[in-house]
């Protein structure tokens, strides 16, 4: 059954060849199989996901069916889940049981879709190998050595396996994108504002946004339907219809023109990830679409405006951590000062010290001008460099990462290269852009991601790219060894 | 040496939204701790604040109506530092561009000249909750009710130049606030507080000297109490050859001192930088035109109506307008009088009744004479049926509980005399039994007339017109 697709399982779902109980136990069972090694989940929560599962084949019954009625999903650990611990890949969350759930956990809930646990993280989701959660490491399902890239790589791992049929994600310089391209998967990353972000707990509040991870860009479509849409308790939520992806994925193929930002291709990239990305581009241009050279100016800034940006959002953003109301709090502490130090010196890991201490000091007096405000120019800058290049050409494509997956602990004590990892995905961030990265052939038996990047609100054309893409080529089928 | 003072204020009146400016939560007062307190305002993992508009929309009448410049895009921005009793480890403000400024208030000095006092901006922001230190043993306690309560700050120009001006100003800025239903100004309640920037300098010296911030002033009277204290010991602190440390200083009003809280070099770095969860605040004129044209008659406007209208003198129609429900108090008694001049009226109002309510610690809506009543009371004086003395018995009558002015006046019989008939007999009567006086008037003792007004008003129970006894005593005696 997990050799299926979310559509697939979906049509099996409501043809009654499979009930939504048969699903989720047999994906619960290929977690106790697999997930020891992998360490995909932080929690699973088996007896609501067979309740859901007993719910959704009772509507199934009752022909009330949406394409996710039925289908065991999981959610990445950062999207609050009702009576359900939420951590955040954080020690600081190790005891915090969320009393309301997301608003995309509640609207995939709501079209039917049965949660089997919360995936593995980045903590805080700062990080590009998920080796930053407090819940330890996961290992990449191609290559048990490796990293499954992050911050969602709980969710990439999981869905690369098969022990989810898909799962959601979020992508604040990368983190659905970068882990879909290590793990073998496609990730989508919608513009910023489509999907809500109420309940999901803020890393870079300007540059947040939910997404999925699934197998297949039809797959990834039909569960961002269910999300996606303006929010009441969202301000920054956009508020235009969501269009029917399905049927525009579907439409007939039209000439479409491709920029390919040539500044991509230089010496930072991997050689055969390169040749990967040329015989992808080769796809297209055999489906008819011509292929043109792009130049985004500024794009070679996007990795220290996203390390100014980010960590100021965040060190405000996790002031809340404090020990006062929720989550961890220290023992035996004499005066407030020593409350807070404690509590946030024992709660948070090194990275996010590290992306704190950044933040606070860009934002200090005497600072704030040099690097935030400095930052938000270039930011512009980047933006308007994404809005030239659309004005002539309708996607933009290109490698998702520099290299495939890197090797457990690889990067850990150099967080400069680990940062370099993100440099090809945090432009769409900035722009607050759509994003996929789909498979597109190997690298060292390892897969490789190729990125295709959308203007702003324009995700139906992503997503028939994709679709199409995938009509013509098997790498978003294959399946690493022991999973099949 | 000649001291100049210069004082600005920074004003907090809390905005008489029904919910919280970033959540649905209620701002209803005095509820038990942490019970209107929803997700937002606690500040739990994924929340984010949705702004309210009537927020918005309050502050923007407190700019139109003090000519304030509104702006068409304003920003909301992080102020952050660590507090128990601040949620999410940031406050929720406005920094570089505030929803209003640029505008001015015109307060009327005790000389009865006016001054303009500028005001450099008010802007939105959202309280913090509140921090309980006693009743927990070695512990703090925090209650959350007031977090997220929404506040506009209103920060004057350093043009006050004495603590009576001060005080002058905050009334103003209350009675404002009020007129525009934009805040109840329950100070008890903290919906209206004042922090006051105070220096001093050498009369002539063009720079400012350095200034001290005082917190948290939440009476007129300590405002003004405090600014005199403060300036008095700025003074002392120079006169013996020291200088002023730039500091936030508390007042204690039991001891009616004031003491440092927190120097500068201690000052919190507060990082602001423009919240992200928000979207910037964009005003169109078309709403600024909708919302200037449902401004309630302002303070200013009121006075000049109730001198025009009601031929006040500039003092009453100060006094009466100093509030809304006062003004409101007195005009539903004009309408509702008949003969009874609005002079008259406006007499009582300040009089009697200012002094009652003063008595019973009362607010003017809760006067226990409604305005019919008062209405019907200073009509009888006018047709002669009460004598001012009676009138007062009435009004006493009818605070402490009884019915109406003409139920009092009929159950105690206090109806005026004013039939000469009945009046002429009382005087011959008293005439006829003191012939000794009247013998004296007759020689030219004139001051005699006193003792037979008397005589005809103990006589008649005090119910006579004194004026018709009066003139009716004349006629008889120059027979």
């Amino acid at each position: 059954m997990h050799d299926k697709t979310l559509a697939q399982l979906s049509d099996d779902l409501a043809a009654r060849r499979v009930s939504s109980v048969e699903l989720t136990e047999h994906y619960l069972q290929r977690i106790d199989q697999h997930d020891k090694e992998l360490n995909s989940f932080i929690t699973i929560t088996r007896e609501s996901a067979l309740e859901q599962a007993a719910a959704a084949d009772k509507r199934i019954k009752a022909g009330e069916t949406s394409p996710l009625t039925g289908i065991p999903i999981a959610h990445k650990d950062i999207f609050c889940t009702d009576n359900v611990k939420t951590t955040c890949g954080s020690k600081m969350l190790d005891n915090f049981v969320s009393p309301y759930d997301a608003t995309v956990v509640a609207r995939l809930a709501e079209a039917g879709a049965v949660m089997l646990g919360k995936t593995n993280m980045d903590e805080f989701a700062m990080g590009s190998s998920n080796e930053t959660s407090y819940y330890g490491v996961v290992r990449n399902p191609w290559d048990k050595e490796k990293v499954p890239g992050g911050s969602s790589g709980g969710s990439a791992a999981a869905v690369a396996a098969r022990i989810a049929c898909a799962a959601t994600g979020t992508d604040t310089g990368g983190s659905i994108r970068q882990p879909a391209a290590l793990s073998g998967i496609t990730g989508f990353k919608p513009t910023y504002g489509r999907v809500s972000r109420y309940g999901m707990i803020a890393f870079a509040s300007s540059l947040d946004q939910a997404g999925t991870l699934t197998q297949t860009a039809e797959d990834g479509a039909i569960l961002l339907q269910a999300m996606a849409g303006d929010d009441e308790r969202d301000s920054t939520a956009l508020p235009d219809p969501v269009p029917d992806y399905g049927a525009a994925m579907r439409s007939p193929w039209e000439k479409i023109s491709i920029g390919v930002p040539e500044n991509f291709f230089d010496d930072g990239l991997d050689d055969a990830s390169a040749v990967a990305i040329r015989e992808g581009l080769a796809i297209f241009e055999k489906l008819g679409a011509t292929i043109k050279d792009v130049r985004l100016e500024h794009i070679h800034l996007s990795v220290p405006v996203y390390y100014v940006v980010a960590p100021a959002e965040a060190s405000s953003n996790l002031a809340r951590f404090d020990g006062v109301r929720f989550g961890h709090r220290a023992e035996d502490v004499d005066d407030l000062t020593e409350f807070y130090m404690r509590t946030r010196g024992e709660g948070f890991g090194s990275e996010v010290k590290r992306r704190i201490l950044t933040g606070t000091y860009v934002l200090s007096a005497g600072y704030f001008d040099a690097y935030y405000l400095q930052a938000q120019k270039v930011r512009q800058l980047i933006s308007d460099d994404f809005e030239r290049a659309f004005s002539d050409v309708d996607v933009l494509v290109g490698p998702t990462t520099p290299t495939p997956a890197f090797g457990i602990g690889q990067k850990m004590d150099d967080p400069i290269q680990m940062y370099l990892n993100d440099i090809y995905t945090i432009g769409a961030n900035l722009a607050g852009l759509p994003g996929v990265s789909i498979p597109c052939g190997f690298s060292g038996g390892l897969p490789v991601g190729m990125q295709l990047v959308g203007k702003q609100l324009n995700e139906a054309e992503l997503f028939k790219a994709a679709y199409y893409f995938q009509q013509e080529t098997d790498w978003h089928e294959q399946v690493p060894a022991g999973y099949e | 040496m000649v001291w100049e003072v210069v004082i600005g204020l920074e004003i907090h009146t809390q905005l008489a939204t029904e919910s919280k400016i970033f959540s649905g939560a209620s701002t209803r007062y005095g509820a038990p701790p942490n019970s209107q307190a929803c997700l937002v305002d606690l500040g739990y993992p994924g929340v984010l604040p949705v702004l309210n508009e009537k927020a918005v929309e309050m502050a923007i009448k407190f700019g139109l109506a003090t000519g304030c410049e509104i702006a068409q895009r304003s920003v909301f921005a992080r102020k952050n530092y660590f507090y128990p009793d601040l949620p999410k480890g940031y406050q929720i403000s406005q920094y570089e561009l505030p929803i209003v400024h640029g505008g001015h208030l015109d307060i009327v000095l005790e000389s009865g000249d006016v001054k303009t006092i500028g005001i450099t901006r008010a802007h939105l922001e959202e309280d913090a909750g509140k921090s309980l230190h006693e009743d927990f043993d070695n512990q703090s306690g925090i209650d959350l009710n007031r977090a997220g309560t929404p506040l506009l700050e209103i920060v004057s120009e350093p043009d006050l130049r004495s603590a009576a001006e001060a005080g002058v100003y905050m009334r103003k800025v209350h009675s404002l606030v009020r007129y525009l239903g934009i805040s109840d100004g329950n100070m008890q309640e903290g919906s209206f507080r004042c922090d006051a920037n105070v220096s001093v300098r050498q009369k002539g010296e063009p720079k400012l000297g350095t200034r001290t911030e005082l917190k948290n002033l939440n009476s007129f009277r300590f405002v003004e109490k405090a600014i005199e204290i403060e300036i008095e010991r700025q003074i002392d602190v120079i006169e013996d050859g020291g200088k002023i440390v730039q500091e936030t200083r508390l007042y204690d009003s039991d001891k009616n001192e004031t003491r440092s809280m927190r120097g500068k070099e201690e000052a919190n770095d507060y990082r602001y930088f423009p919240d992200p969860d928000l979207l910037p605040v964009v005003v169109s004129d078309k709403a600024i035109e909708k919302l200037r044209s449902d401004l309630p008659e302002l303070p200013d406007a009121k006075r000049s109506r109730f001198e025009s209208d009601f031929g006040l003198s500039s003092y009453d129609a100060g006094v009466l307008t100093a509030q809304l429900d006062t003004a409101n108090y007195f005009e539903a008694t004009v309408a509702a009088a008949g003969d009874a001049p609005p002079k008259l009226i406006a007499n009582w109002v300040q009089g009697e009744l200012a002094a009652a309510l003063n008595q019973d610690n009362l607010d003017i809506t809760d006067a226990k004479i409604p305005a019919a009543e008062l209405a019907l009371l200073t009509d009888r004086i006018q047709d002669g049926t009460l004598s001012g003395k009676l009138a007062k018995e009435v009004f006493e009558a009818i605070w402490d509980g009884e019915d109406s002015v003409d139920a009092v006046i009929e159950a105690r019989g206090l109806k005026q005399i004013s039939d000469s008939g009945a009046i002429e007999k009382l005087v011959s009567d008293v005439l006829e039994q003191n012939p000794e006086q009247v013998q004296q008037f007759k020689d030219g003792n004139e001051k005699v007339i006193g003792f037979f007004v008397g005589r005809v008003m103990q006589a008649s129970q005090g119910k006579a017109n004194p004026k018709q006894v009066n003139q009716i005593l004349r006629e008889k005696l120059n027979e």
